[in-house]
């Protein structure tokens, strides 16, 4: 699968937090040939499932149980919602963190009785006093305008209607591309290279592959996701601050030099050696990120589910995050896919071992970097 | 509607090309005369017709000048950094407000580049409440470092928004409508049958950077009057305290008596009022003293002209993307037409 195609396919789809179906409906039609068994949970995460290879069959059907792996990557996006109709004019409030500095000028789709394009809007500078143009427009004074007069605006539109960001995905130089709901749809993307791949290696683990819904307003689709497959050993992927003018060095990562691996207490010392080995080994070049608290991912939430999942984030760059100009390159997507089909088709069946703690910190056995 | 390709093509000011060849193809056939003059202004003239039973026949004399500009706001490259972001200042008045998350096209082979800032999980307090100012803000066009964003994009390049043209019903939306709305109806007047006096007609260049186009313009045309058509601000958006709107989207043409840039000539005001009390066409006034238009510059050429401006209201206009509506557009044609056929020397005449 060429990678560009798939983001900017999965780029332009709709499918904000609580209302993922657009996506969903995507990714079954894109993962059903690379998985076994496909099915959505209470909260609408996607949840397919692929088989390991040794011994083969549904895993109720074999006799030793393989180890269940659980990818998980968020497939919900943010964005805005009506809030109240004033003259036509929609009030807004937003989903998940919208940035409200880079709303201005943006065209939108209105989700009313049917799709209707609009703009941000809000007064021109023109008449506004010197200082209120310094300042971002509040959320009070930000409008979406469907241009249409207020009667019809009331008959289509509801409070509570969702308004989607329309954005094109283009392509810059060097493969960067650049659009709305990269995060976390490069990820998603990176799952899909890797499902691929493994379609033809074996593998001695269940894969189940999560898109998971809500993350943008509480890793909700996490948690249940990970209560729900319960997974011996977790790898989440989402996206982390790309570097660029006006960010401070340790907080941000260079586009194009591999994805990122975490470290610190969100995740499993020996999974984070692991990955570090595989990528090595197959000379797929990555970064270390060290996140000394919350993640803020899918991993927060995979790590406590149950009595706990030994768990590992893999993050791609990406520039402007929560801005609809979201840009990474895309070559660090195709790396995380490669990177976790490497990792996947790796993991011998008694790897799970190497996960107890007791062989952690016993001082030859300790491979973890410190 | 020809405002799709108008609004579609680029043209920040300096760099009319797009739209002059836009506008050369749509007027060539319904004009007598077309030249480009050195700045790059487009200067039409289409003769009057011979109609010895109009009542405003005999006429022929008068010169009319009609402008519209070509030109919009955006962007030039004037640096770099060593990662190879671009560093831009604006061209013409550019709200800052609205850059952040933007998307753009750089210089003549249109390659996309974004605008985007730190992200609102790494903002300290407050650091969210201000508005970035364009100087410290970069065009990113995933260059891999300064040589490349030099030789992708010089100094001097030019950037643009780019935005489709939609429509939506009642009204349509797009980038640039300041004043691709007024070449629209500039270009609608031309096609239109000819009036009994001689057409001027100037497609203006360099209007956002100081009238510069309509100054040299209006100089070679030596019009008897002038008519700027302009997209203006609309602002009925719902406010704390409504004050006046400035103009208001579905209420008619907006007629200037007077903005930063002339007093209009009252003349021409009661030309375009009366006829529009006459024939039932919707119209408003302008709320007096905001903004200015190419009628700032004509007025003064060579020993004055007398002028007027009419403008199609625009919501968000120097924005990525404004929004008219459709009955505004057409009115402001029709009003432009009416008023057109019922001028004569006698309009011009000062009564003591």
């Amino acid at each position: 699968m060429e990678v560009i195609p798939l983001l900017k396919q999965l780029s332009q789809i709709d499918g904000i937090s609580g209302y993922e179906e657009p996506i969903r409906q995507l990714l079954r039609q894109t993962w059903k040939p690379f998985v076994d068994e496909m099915h959505e949970d209470g909260l609408g995460s996607l949840i397919a499932l692929k088989y390991g290879t040794q011994p083969t069959g549904p895993p109720e059907s074999t006799e030793t149980s393989r180890p269940r792996l659980m990818l998980a990557a968020h497939m919900d996006e943010i964005g805005l919602m009506v809030t109240g109709i004033e003259k036509g004019f929609l009030r807004i409030g937003r989903v998940g963190g919208t940035d409200r500095r880079a709303l201005l000028g943006l065209e939108v789709v209105v989700h009313g009785q049917r799709d209707l394009p609009g703009i941000v809007a809000t007064r021109p500078p023109h008449v506004l006093p010197k200082e209120e143009r310094k300042k971002v427009v509040p959320w009070d004074k930000l409008f979406v305008d469907v241009g249409l007069p207020p009667e019809e605006v009331g008959r289509l539109i509801t409070v509570g209607n969702l308004i989607s960001i329309r954005r094109e995905m283009v392509e810059l130089k060097n493969r960067c591309v650049a659009g709305k709901a990269l995060d976390n749809r490069a990820c998603v993307s990176a799952i899909t290279l890797a499902l691929e791949r493994l379609a033809g290696m074996h593998h001695a683990s269940d894969v189940f592959a999560v898109a998971t819904a809500q993350e943008e307003t509480g890793l909700k689709g996490a948690i249940t996701s990970a209560y729900g497959v319960e997974p011996d050993l977790a790898v989440a992927l989402d996206v982390t601050f790309g570097k660029h003018p006006g960010i401070a060095e340790v907080e941000a990562f260079p586009l194009g030099d591999g994805p990122t691996i975490g470290i610190g207490p969100n995740f499993h010392p020996q999974l984070v050696t692991r990955l570090k080995e595989v990528a090595d080994a197959h000379e797929i070049p990555y970064q270390m990120d060290p996140i000394p608290g919350r993640s803020g991912t899918d991993a927060w939430a995979i790590q406590v589910a149950r009595e706990g999942v030994p768990t590992a984030l893999l993050s791609i760059p990406l520039r402007y995050m929560h801005q609809p100009v979201e840009t990474l390159a895309a070559q660090d997507v195709e790396r995380a896919g490669r990177l976790l089909a490497a990792f996947i088709a790796g993991l011998e069946a008694g790897f799970l071992e190497k996960l107890a703690w007791d062989r952690e910190e016993g001082g030859s056995e300790r491979t973890h970097d410190t | 509607m020809i405002l799709r390709e108008l609004s579609e093509a680029t043209g920040v000011s300096g760099n009319e090309r797009e739209v002059r060849a836009v506008v050369l193809d749509a007027i060539q056939k319904h004009a007598d005369e077309v030249r480009v003059d050195t700045m790059g202004n487009v200067l039409a003239l289409k003769h009057g017709a011979d109609d010895s039973d109009s009542p405003t026949a005999g006429h022929r004399h008068i010169r009319v000048m009609l402008s519209a500009h070509m030109d919009e706001v955006g962007l030039m490259v004037v640096g770099y950094d060593n990662d190879g972001f671009l560093k831009v200042r604006a061209v013409g008045g550019i709200d800052p407000r609205l850059l952040p998350g933007t998307l753009l096209q750089v210089g003549p082979d249109h390659i996309p580049g974004v605008i985007g800032t730190k992200p609102i999980h790494l903002l300290k307090e407050k650091e969210g409440q201000k508005v970035p100012q364009i100087e410290n803000l970069v065009v990113d066009i995933g260059a891999k470092g300064k040589d490349e964003a030099q030789r992708l994009a010089p100094l001097g390049t030019y950037a643009h928004f780019v935005t489709q043209f939609r429509e939506l019903g009642p009204t349509v939306s797009g980038k640039a409508f300041d004043d691709r709305a007024g070449c629209a109806v500039l270009v609608e007047l031309l096609r239109g049958a000819r009036f009994h006096f001689d057409l001027h007609a100037a497609f203006t260049v360099q209007e956002e950077v100081g009238l510069r186009g309509a100054r040299v313009a209006a100089y070679a045309i030596e019009p008897d009057c002038a008519f700027a058509l302009e997209g203006t601000i609309a602002d009925d958006i719902p406010k704390d305290k409504d004050i006046s709107p400035t103009t208001e989207l579905g209420k008619g043409p907006a007629i200037t008596v007077m903005d930063r840039s002339f007093v209009a000539d009252r003349r021409l005001v009661r030309l375009l009022t009366d006829t529009a009390e006459e024939l039932d066409i919707p119209y408003q006034i302008k709320q007096p003293g905001i903004g200015g238009t190419d009628a700032g510059a004509i007025h003064l050429a060579r020993e004055g002209v007398p002028s007027v401006t009419v403008a199609v209201p625009c919501r968000y206009i120097h924005s990525p993307v404004a929004l008219l509506s459709v009955d505004d557009f057409n009115n402001t044609v029709r009003l432009m037409r009416e008023s057109l056929s019922r001028l004569t020397p006698h309009t011009l005449t000062r009564r003591q």
